[in-house]
């Protein structure tokens, strides 16, 4: 039902914008999402969510960690910080300010696969952070001051997430070591001798090639009307030229040729352990069951209390204080299945090694039990409710799969997916997969913390700015 | 302030800029044994959230760490179930479930779909553990055994260093100044007794706050709060706790090998309920709670790029909090961020904040009201907040009326009395010597 405030404003819309194409986009639905496509290239995806009052706005580039190469690492993180540092119509600081007097929360984080920008507002307020995300989509300033500054601000960003921290230390050194070609083995804060050298220009370059509509994805959720929601859209974004986006060379990994090994010193009390086997993604994988076996498989071992990891490895035989898997259907150029913890007290690294991979290979020998695909299947399907209690995290979700080019209509079909994952299917990708000529094993080696030099250096996962 | 004993409904629609932000109605009842309940019915999602909240955190410690420990150690066996049983039960029903200890109150969290076929035997799992933990003794040994693990790994942390050397330099011989985890050497003397009697003593209907919000008819949640609390002793509230003493102006540094020194800065301040809660709370907001836009990021990231993270907070807890301020910077510019965090502070306290940051703050803070109560868990929260420390049910209500009543020489009135100079702690870690 459209409101009046919505017929209001396309009213205005048709009177007051000489450029806005007279034809209206086709826009596609299923339940309460719709989907519509600027002219210029801009995908706008609007979830309806009426529980209360409010509304997340986030804008997701097409660039992240991965889309760079050495020499130049970090910069797509410097460019979100920069991105709050003003265009000729907003001087550096204001963009902030003027949200945050729209009772708005702000932030935005950079990963591997993409950068996003969001801001969670009452309802009524969206128009502005429209206006102020379409303003810097393509006029940010990129002061070489500004730049000078925001680049210290970085480096300590880098000291307090990874320098100062042995076992993110670890992980850095463990993903390069494991990706020798796959642009997934740098640092998405990036090295801090890159860091160091990245300038205004730098950072130009890098804001021309990937921050246009037509690398963009738009998503809101929340107590909106998607029809006005589009019209704003049209408004706000749509007179932004697009770009030709040329895209970046493949960097396909080499197959893994056998096992790789390294040891990394770093002050810390405890031992820690990554292991990490080379597996696709729903982007990678030659058929695509394979992906939510996986999935289901990282569930049987560290999916909650119930599951093997912590039942055997902390409870029953105590060999590790801390452990957790990794694994990501979602990444780009696909990923790696991680295992990995602290050893118990009186265990070492090698111990807790050692039970790892008798728990793997129990899967290529032994089929799941029905009890634990249940569980599964009960955890995935609550989720799908507690999942709608975040305006947030449901848009979220939407915005990762579009920016790394898979369809957002998977997320229904999640949890049909992981119900239809079989026991021979688990085996068969254990088999296929987590095998030692794949893995790639990384163990922190504790040094002292007293009296040592203070370190001077010239996560996985996502910084936020 | 209103003490409710008594079935009670408020029911309060807010209006505000032309936008109904229709506020949570809390519904107040006691079970027969005395356990304080708070319902909140939202019908959108048939999930329930619950939250059973004791006055049993670490500042109840006999030893410290075993507030903690008892946490940890409430999934480990009830009853006739054991660990794993008790966690196949919960993950079969799709239920999430955690127990948590902090300094002033130690609480177990349900969320479940409200479907009754998982929800009662969610409810039933969790009232087993509840009133008859088994706290079996190999499960003790390990646990007391993963937190030694933990302690150790805090060496490797300036951040907890700094935290806990924060809390030590605060509050002397208060209790909040033990960490919630303990010590090395006060976790190794705990014994399994130590932790029933914790639970004995404090896991009881007089000292439970039982809170619901979620997909369920009034009867249903009474049923709930039944089920949950319904079998514990009455047993009694603990006595309340001390009051905290003046502190010192000291300083402590911890030699560490980091490449940052981690800084902070602060005082014991505010308790929740505290007179000057609003003034302090919107004050602190253009100091250092606004992120980005807050005068202590401006001055030490912004303006010179000296730290990733800079901010100020009170923490108001049952006794007086800490005000805090805090930042990390490399080792050479730790003198340099110290002083402009002393002196934007000073600069605040003698001057107070202008009047457009004050229009600015009040706007950010009750614009975004609205987004403090839009879901299901945020709503949770706030009722365990206002139970637990008895502020008025109309909390909520009167909420944004309150921050926009605060004026700037209020403000600055209440930094001036409540804020004092020449007793500021200052924590270093890092610049490894």
């Amino acid at each position: 039902m459209k409101s009046l405030a919505g017929i209001l404003l396309a009213g205005l819309l048709l009177a007051g914008c000489a450029a806005t194409p007279g034809t209206p986009r086709p826009v596609t639905r299923q339940g309460p999402v719709h989907e519509t496509t600027l002219a210029n290239g801009l995908k706008v995806i609007v979830k309806e969510d009426h529980r209360a009052p409010v509304v997340v706005s986030q804008v997701w580039y097409k660039v992240g960690g991965s889309y760079e190469y050495d020499g130049l690492t970090g910069i797509s993180h410097v460019l979100e910080h920069m991105m709050f540092k003003g265009t000729p119509n907003h001087p550096p600081g204001q963009f902030s300010r003027i949200i945050a007097e729209h009772g708005g929360r702000e932030n935005a984080f950079t990963a591997q696969d993409y950068t996003a920008y969001f801001q969670q507002l009452e309802k009524s307020r969206l128009p502005i952070a429209f206006e102020l995300e379409a303003d810097r989509m393509r006029h940010l300033s990129l002061d070489p001051g500004e730049a000078a500054k925001e680049l210290q601000v970085v480096m300590e960003e880098r000291r307090l997430r990874t320098d100062d921290n042995p076992q993110a230390l670890t992980w850095e050194q463990f993903s390069a070591t494991a990706w020798q070609v796959s642009p997934y083995r740098h640092p998405i804060i990036g090295w801090m001798n890159d860091i160091e050298h990245l300038n205004a220009d730098d950072l130009r370059r890098w804001y021309q090639t990937w921050y246009a509509p037509n690398n963009a994805t738009l998503v809101v959720v929340g107590d909106v009307e998607p029809q006005e929601v589009f019209a704003l859209a049209e408004r706000h974004y749509g007179p932004l030229q697009p770009s030709t986006i040329s895209p970046a060379k493949p960097r396909i990994e080499p197959p893994q040729r056998g096992e790789r090994r390294i040891v990394v010193k770093a002050p810390a009390e405890l031992p820690y352990l990554i292991m990490g086997y080379k597996v696709p993604s729903l982007k990678t994988a030659d058929e695509d069951w394979k992906p939510y076996a996986l999935e289901v498989l990282g569930g049987v071992l560290d999916g909650s209390r119930s599951a093997r990891l912590e039942r055997e490895l902390v409870r029953g035989s105590q060999i590790a204080a801390s452990v957790s898997t990794g694994y990501s259907l979602t990444a780009r150029l696909g990923d790696l299945f991680t295992v990995g913890g602290t050893p118990a007290q009186g265990h070492d690294a090698a111990a807790l090694e050692h039970a790892l991979k008798a728990q793997i290979e129990r899967f290529k020998t032994q089929p799941v039990s029905a009890d634990e695909l249940a569980r599964i299947k009960a955890q995935v399907t609550a989720s799908k409710v507690y999942e709608l209690d975040s305006v947030f995290y449901q848009a979220m979700q939407i915005g990762v799969m579009e920016t790394v080019g898979l369809d957002w209509r998977l997320l229904d079909e999640y949890p049909q997916r992981i119900a239809a994952v079989t026991p021979e299917q688990i085996m068969a990708v254990a088999r296929e997969f987590l095998i030692e000529d794949n893995l790639t094993v990384a163990v922190l080696d504790p040094q002292p913390l007293d009296g040592a030099a203070p370190r001077s250096l010239g996560g996985g996962g996502m910084l936020r700015h | 302030m209103k003490l409710i004993t008594q079935k009670a409904l408020i029911v309060i629609t807010l209006c505000w800029s032309g936008v109904a932000a229709a506020l949570p109605q809390i519904e107040h009842w006691q079970t027969a044994n005395g356990a304080r309940v708070y319902f909140v019915a939202a019908h959108e999602l048939p999930m329930v959230d619950v939250q059973v909240v004791f006055d049993a955190g670490s500042a109840r410690d006999t030893v410290p760490g075993v507030a903690s420990l008892t946490a940890r150690l409430l999934m480990e066996g009830a009853g006739d179930l054991d660990a794993n049983a008790i966690a196949e039960r919960f993950d079969a029903l799709g239920a999430r479930v955690s127990s948590n200890a902090g300094r002033d109150n130690a609480s177990v969290s349900l969320r479940s779909l409200t479907d009754p076929a998982l929800l009662q035997p969610a409810l039933e799992t969790l009232a087993q553990v509840l009133r008859a933990p088994a706290f079996p003794a190999a499960a003790f040994e390990r646990e007391r055994s993963r937190v030694l693990m933990a302690l150790r790994a805090q060496e490797q942390n300036p951040g907890a260093l700094a935290d806990r050397a924060f809390y030590r330099a605060l509050y002397g011989t208060h209790p909040y100044a033990q960490p919630p985890l303990g010590t090395m050497e006060s976790v190794k003397a705990l014994t399994r007794d130590d932790v029933a009697g914790h639970y004995h003593r404090h896991f009881v209907a007089r000292n439970a706050i039982v809170v619901i919000v979620g997909d369920l008819p009034r009867n249903a949640a009474q049923a709930v709060a039944e089920t949950l609390a319904g079998q514990l002793p009455a047993g009694n509230a603990p006595a309340p706790l001390p009051e905290v003493e003046g502190v010192n102006a000291d300083t402590v540094h911890v030699a560490h090998p980091s490449s940052q020194t981690h800084i902070l800065v602060g005082q014991p301040v505010l308790h929740r309920g505290d007179a000057d809660y609003f003034a302090l709370y919107v004050g602190n907001h253009i100091l250092g709670g606004s992120g980005l836009v807050s005068r202590i990021s401006d001055e030490v990231r912004e303006k010179r790029g000296l730290a990733y993270s800079a901010y100020s907070y009170f923490l108001p807890m049952r006794k007086a909090g800490p005000f805090q301020l805090g930042a990390q910077t490399k080792n050479e510019s730790a003198a340099e961020a110290l002083a402009i965090m002393r002196a934007t502070l000073q600069r605040y306290r003698d001057a107070g904040p202008t009047a457009e940051e004050l229009v600015a703050a009040k706007k950010n803070i009750t614009g975004g009201f609205p987004l403090n109560i839009d879901s299901n868990s945020d709503i949770a929260g706030y009722l365990a907040m206002i139970a637990f420390y008895r502020l008025p049910l109309d909390y909520l209500d009167r909420f944004i009326e309150q921050v926009n009543a605060v004026t700037a020489e209020q403000i600055r009135d209440a930094f001036r009395r409540r804020v004092d100079p020449e007793r500021l702690v200052t924590v270093t870690v890092g610049n490894g010597k």
